[in-house]
């Protein structure tokens, strides 16, 4: 039973995009994302609005166990996006992550090309909790002096992963986090410690 | 483009589907409307509104090899649902949104077994309009078709 | 360096105005409909379509009607307009030996499966200018014929040739998807299918004289016309949900094979090379040259030397795009008045210089 996507396609996919965008912009800055969806399960809404924004056939999709186990999570994404799915990180355009804790290194994903840093993977991660004011330490563009974003769950040595794709600047991959009514970015760009 | 595999629909069935669909996208929006008007449809809601966009028409190369992109046609897709039934499908040529959700439901119809015969009853008068026409162009094609004679070489 | 200029709103409001009026003409007059000049002028219809790399006769049709019948100007349109929808994938690879034929045609031979089939063509018309036709009246109705019994069975000229082996085969299809110019820009060497997706929606203009050029010897090939064919082709599309190819209808193509020059080596007995062109619509003359110049371009794969404009996938590549081509070209009418000036300057300063060089030249003359 193949569940509805979004009620207004134009103006519910603009409102994703520019949350996302926004969040993408200002690292650190927490913005809100409603978008009324009711995707099957263990796909949160959130995570289908960004995809139902940003994927369509010419980007192909990595799912992780949680969501790869559910074949309505695959119909859905198909029907509403078209989108191949692969099995191989490194050829994703988008990886969606419903179990942050399990999210394989981010070393397996694409990290673009010298001509073409874009075309790294970007991964969309449903987190428990997005908090402001504590936790992660972030500095770098986009960022006014520094600023601090608690996330959870994490998978273990997140952080210093996250060193090692900053190293590898221009290339290496994006992040967009989400959590319920909630939207966050982690660019390429953005510098983050533990304290 | 990659598309994902999956099983197509099995042998008579599929050919029969594919049938109805090919002469929903070849009728008028006035067919289907008349076809609809004579059955008794449940109420359908979009499963996602009918939307415009492209399809990539690949030709081959010399006719029969590799493909190359030869450009766009515009294609209008519907998807609903009966109240009572299964989901229906239309993908046609053109930017005709209401034909091609009109198309959807009698694509939900057709697949119930039970309502298949009225719905391909009813969709006859649109079926003989197309086949007449198909008729009168390959007449007229057929006038053209040139009889060469060969001119006897007769002693005078 | 372009001037940001201001104060034209007005001017330009009113411009528009003007052109919606002439566009127009004299209200007397009665109004164009979409309807009629997709009817009545299809072969430009078809034009726009398959230059504007869109398959929509109304809309083309329309963009003709807004663009006052400037084909480019249509073409224009017509491409802007596509950017704004989504593309849901490709379609099942058409099969052109499925046709119902209208037109099919062969110079090499005579006697085919399927018959020399006319169909609505200019060819044997005398090019007189009808002066009946300007007093609008019935038509009479087209002649009908029973078809015969090999009518619609139609098999490829080429695949006649190739029972013998007497021709190359089409290159294999090894399901790796074709390049798309509309998508990645093109990088050379271009292989052959990004070269037929460029000529398909090039300039009919500019292709067609360099499809003359080849045969007045600038990169000769030898052509002959093997097939052309025109008709109605189904398209299908495969959706993601359903996972079974779904008809989406028929469209109108003309397709044309051409014959070239033989080709063998040491290894390999000779064979006739080919050339292919498909246009959207009944654009013959297109599909025509585009073939031409679709071996001419192969020039390197068959070993042949690289010595003409048509041979040149870089310069035909980068130039037959009428869009491109416009776009550089009209953009002459942008405010350059900065630049200019600079040009101004610099002649004046010249002319100052020549001035004097040739006074002290004339003073000098004259003291001796």
């Amino acid at each position: 039973m193949l569940a509805p996507g979004f009620a207004d396609p134009v103006h519910d996919a603009q409102a994703a995009f520019r949350a996302v965008m926004d969040a993408l912009a200002r690292p650190g800055r927490i913005r809100p994302l409603d978008p009324g969806l009711t995707p099957p399960l263990p796909l949160t809404p959130e995570l289908a609005a960004v995809a139902l924004a940003l994927i369509d056939a010419d980007t192909p999709v990595w799912l992780d166990a949680a969501l790869a186990a559910a074949p309505d999570v695959a119909a859905y994404l198909r029907f509403h996006t078209g989108a191949p799915l692969t099995d191989d990180p490194a050829r994703a355009a988008f990886a969606l992550v419903r179990e942050p804790a399990r999210c394989p290194p981010l070393g397996r994903f694409a990290p673009g090309t010298p001509a073409y840093p874009d075309t790294s993977t970007t991964l969309v991660l449903a987190l428990d909790t997005i908090a402001p004011g504590a936790g992660l330490h972030l500095t770098g563009p986009g960022i006014a002096g520094s600023a601090r974003m608690a996330l959870t769950p994490l998978p273990p040595g997140f952080v210093g992963q996250l060193a090692e794709n900053r190293a590898a600047f221009p290339l290496g991959i994006d992040l967009i986090l989400t959590a319920p009514g909630q939207v966050a970015g982690l660019p390429r760009s953005t510098i983050v410690t533990e304290a | 483009m990659t598309t994902n595999p999956r099983d197509p629909e099995s042998g008579g069935d599929g050919a029969a589907r594919r049938a109805v669909m090919a002469l929903c996208a070849e009728a008028s929006r006035t067919d289907l409307e008349a076809a609809l008007s004579a059955l008794d449809s449940p109420a359908s809601a979009d499963l996602r509104p009918p939307e415009t966009g492209l399809v990539m028409a690949t030709g081959r190369i010399g006719g029969d090899g590799r493909p190359f992109n030869l450009g766009e046609v515009s294609v209008t897709r519907a998807a609903i649902r009966l109240a009572d039934g299964p989901a229906g499908f239309a993908y046609h040529l053109g930017r005709d949104r209401t034909k091609a959700r009109l198309a959807a439901i009698l694509d939900a119809l057709w697949q119930d077994p039970a309502r298949r015969a009225r719905v391909e009853a009813a969709l006859e008068p649109a079926a003989r309009r197309v086949e007449a026409s198909r008729a009168q162009a390959a007449r007229r094609t057929a006038a053209t078709r040139v009889d060469f004679l060969t001119l006897a070489r007769g002693e005078d | 360096m372009y001037v940001a200029v201001k104060g034209g709103e007005a001017a330009i409001d009113n411009a528009h105005r003007l052109l919606a009026e002439t566009r127009r003409g004299d209200p007397s007059v009665p109004e164009l409909s979409v309807a009629q000049i997709r009817a009545q002028m299809a072969l430009l219809v078809d034009r726009v379509m398959t230059e504007g790399s869109l398959y929509d006769p109304d809309l083309a049709a329309l963009a003709l009607k807004q663009a006052r019948g400037d084909v480019v100007e249509a073409v224009f349109l017509v491409r802007a307009y596509r950017t704004t929808l989504p593309r849901f994938g490709a379609s099942v690879p058409l099969e052109t030996g499925a046709m119902a034929v209208e037109r099919r045609i062969s110079a090499t031979f005579k006697d085919l499966p399927g018959g020399q089939v006319l169909g609505p063509t200019f060819d044997y018309t005398h090019r007189l200018i009808d002066f009946a036709l300007a007093a609008e009246g019935e038509v009479e109705p087209a002649a009908e014929a029973e078809p015969r019994a090999d009518a619609g069975i139609c098999p490829r000229v080429t695949d006649l040739l190739a029972q013998d082996g007497l021709i190359e085969p089409s290159p294999p299809d090894d399901g790796a998807p074709a390049g798309d110019l509309t998508r990645e820009p093109v990088d050379y060497p271009a292989d052959r299918a990004l070269r037929l997706q460029a000529l398909a929606r090039g300039d009919e203009g500019f292709i067609l004289s360099l499809g003359y050029a080849t045969q007045r010897g600038y990169g000769r090939t030898h052509p002959f016309v093997g097939e052309i064919r025109v008709g109605e082709v189904a398209v299908e599309f495969v959706p993601e949900e359903l996972g079974f190819a779904v008809p989406l209808g028929r469209v109108r193509l003309t397709e044309c094979q051409m014959v070239n020059q033989f080709k063998g080596s040491r290894a390999a007995p000779p064979q006739f090379t080919r050339g292919y062109g498909l246009s959207f619509g009944q654009c013959e003359r297109k599909a025509m040259a585009m073939a031409l110049v679709d071996r001419a371009l192969r020039a390197e794969e068959l070993g042949e030397p690289v010595a003409s404009p048509a041979q040149d996938q870089e310069f035909v590549l980068s130039h037959c795009d009428s869009l491109q081509a416009t776009g550089f070209v009209e953009h002459l009418k942008l405010p350059h008045y900065v630049d200019f000036q600079a040009e101004l300057e610099l002649v004046r300063r010249l002319r100052a210089e020549f001035e004097q060089a040739s006074e002290s030249v004339e003073m000098q003359e004259a003291a001796e």
